[in-house]
């Protein structure tokens, strides 16, 4: 009993991996490009990166609220 | 062994870690990384079993047991040579030509004080305002973070409420620890409404459950658990819809994918490893070891092609998806205190991480290098997320508080 589930775990490891394995990868020279692209692209509506206008990040106001 | 070392991991984050050391239970996860769980139980039994073994048919089912630890072990160099291959340059140096980052003013904003206990765990509503947060003496409040006030108040049945989530809809919140279970409370427009009386059980684990979240509905619900696994359920019937197997120890944490990259989440755990598992199948399509010890936290990155990770190894780390490997260590020999939750801004430029020394350290994804350190927390950081339109991020501590930083 406990060797033959042994050997069903084992089973399934190996096809886990063949799975694994079998993944179509890419170079990280060009993942890393995109990664930078898409950090580029987005970087204009990153409020914390680039800072908003003083009065738009409700959170940098003090409690009360002004509404224009 | 296996009960001692669920519980060592709960205890651990009641007691408070020093900087790990190799222990008896590193070496158990590194033996529990070769064998799933139950194959280690009997593995276990028959080590130290006295009684002797029945003879005659072992010998056939221990030679295929001899032959599948072969294949699975080329397969494993396999993998890491394909891997391998396509590592022609580290991310920092791609990185090199792009500006470096300036000096960051980010400050404390909004104190939310209220809860009796460490907070373990926070989530943002949609509408960018409401937060919803869970402690060890079992509240979970809902707060108007720019008002700082308390909405709602829901009292658990038990302690350390590891986990809550907003519905996307906003009118719910999902919650769940020691209990084993993830409840979901409507919140009710009235505040004299006992939110307790509608609550509905809707997971059930055999361990703790240690994170949750709604897909991208109020109707299904994704946990993890201190039992190893993780399961996608129905609010409404709470029915198990699926569950995902892989995981040799507590899983501690989840992220779904952005909803335009397709049907993925993926999970950490004590185990040192991060899957990435299809939610309709249950398969699990890719893994990652190369952290050192637990991994307490994992976040998308916002185009979902790669994903950061947190662990008590005093590092982050991103991996890549498509190039299927760590392509980033965010680390500094100062650094000693294990990350326990990080999140990226809007653009993905940036890694919030937020570590039990009690700071908040902020890195530059693509560069890998830290551009600001966070202080004012008075005890560990245990969850910190970006608000939904990353205008500010919320971090709670063990010392009671939630800060939103702007």
């Amino acid at each position: 009993m406990t060797s033959n589930s042994n050997v069903a775990n084992m089973r399934r490891l190996v096809e886990q991996l063949k799975l694994e394995a079998s993944l179509e990868r890419i170079k990280v020279s060009q993942a890393a490009a995109e990664l930078q692209q898409y950090c580029h692209q987005n970087a204009a509506k990153d409020a914390l990166l680039v800072g908003v206008p003083a009065g738009s990040n409700p959170f940098r106001e003090p409690r009360s609220c002004n509404l224009f | 062994i296996l009960n001692s070392g669920c519980n060592n991991n709960v205890k651990g984050k009641v007691k408070g870690c020093e900087p790990r050391v190799l222990s008896l239970q590193n070496i158990l996860s590194l033996i529990l990384f070769l064998l799933p769980a139950s194959a280690l139980t009997t593995g276990i039994y028959m080590i130290f079993s006295t009684k002797p073994e029945m003879a005659t048919q072992e010998v056939q089912p221990n030679e295929t047991l001899t032959n599948l630890k072969a294949e699975s072990d080329t397969l494993k160099t396999k993998l890491e040579d394909e891997r391998a291959k396509l590592h022609d340059v580290e991310l920092h140096q791609v990185a090199e030509k792009v500006d470096g980052l300036g000096q960051f003013i980010m400050k404390t904003r909004r104190t939310l004080k209220g809860h009796g206990n460490k907070v373990l765990c926070m989530d943002w509503c949609k509408d960018k305002r409401r937060i919803v947060s869970s402690s060890q003496d079992g509240k979970v409040i809902v707060w108007d973070a720019f008002t700082t006030n308390k909405e709602h108040a829901v009292t658990m049945p038990c302690t350390w409420v590891m986990a809550c989530a907003y519905a996307p809809s906003g009118c719910a919140v999902a919650c769940g620890g020691l209990d084993n279970k993830c409840s979901v409370y409507p919140l009710s427009l009235d505040k004299n409404e006992n939110l307790a009386a509608k609550k509905k059980s809707v997971a059930m684990h055999t361990n703790y459950l240690s994170a949750c979240s709604f897909t991208n509905s109020d109707m299904q619900i994704l946990t993890s658990s201190g039992d190893g696994t993780c399961a996608l359920w129905d609010v409404e019937s709470g029915q198990l819809l699926q569950s995902f197997h892989g995981h040799a120890a507590d899983v501690l944490c989840l992220d779904l994918a952005p909803s335009e990259t397709g049907n993925t989440f993926v999970s950490g755990g004590c185990d040192k490893k991060a899957n990435v598992w299809d939610m309709r199948s249950g398969q699990c399509i890719q893994s990652f070891e190369t952290h050192e010890s637990d991994i307490n936290s994992v976040r998308y990155y916002p185009s979902g092609d790669a994903f950061a990770s947190g662990s008590d190894d005093a590092t982050c780390r991103l991996y890549d998806l498509r190039a299927d490997r760590e392509v980033a260590i965010y680390s500094k020999e100062s650094i000693i205190f294990g990350a326990s939750s990080v999140d990226f801004s809007l653009s993905g430029r940036l890694l919030f991480g937020g570590y039990n020394d009690y700071t908040i350290n902020v890195w530059d994804v693509l560069k890998g290098t830290r551009v600001s350190i966070l202080f004012g927390h008075e005890n560990r950081v245990s969850t910190l997320r970006l608000s939904p339109d990353g205008t500010a991020f919320c971090s709670g501590s063990w010392d009671h508080t939630l800060r939103i930083w702007a």
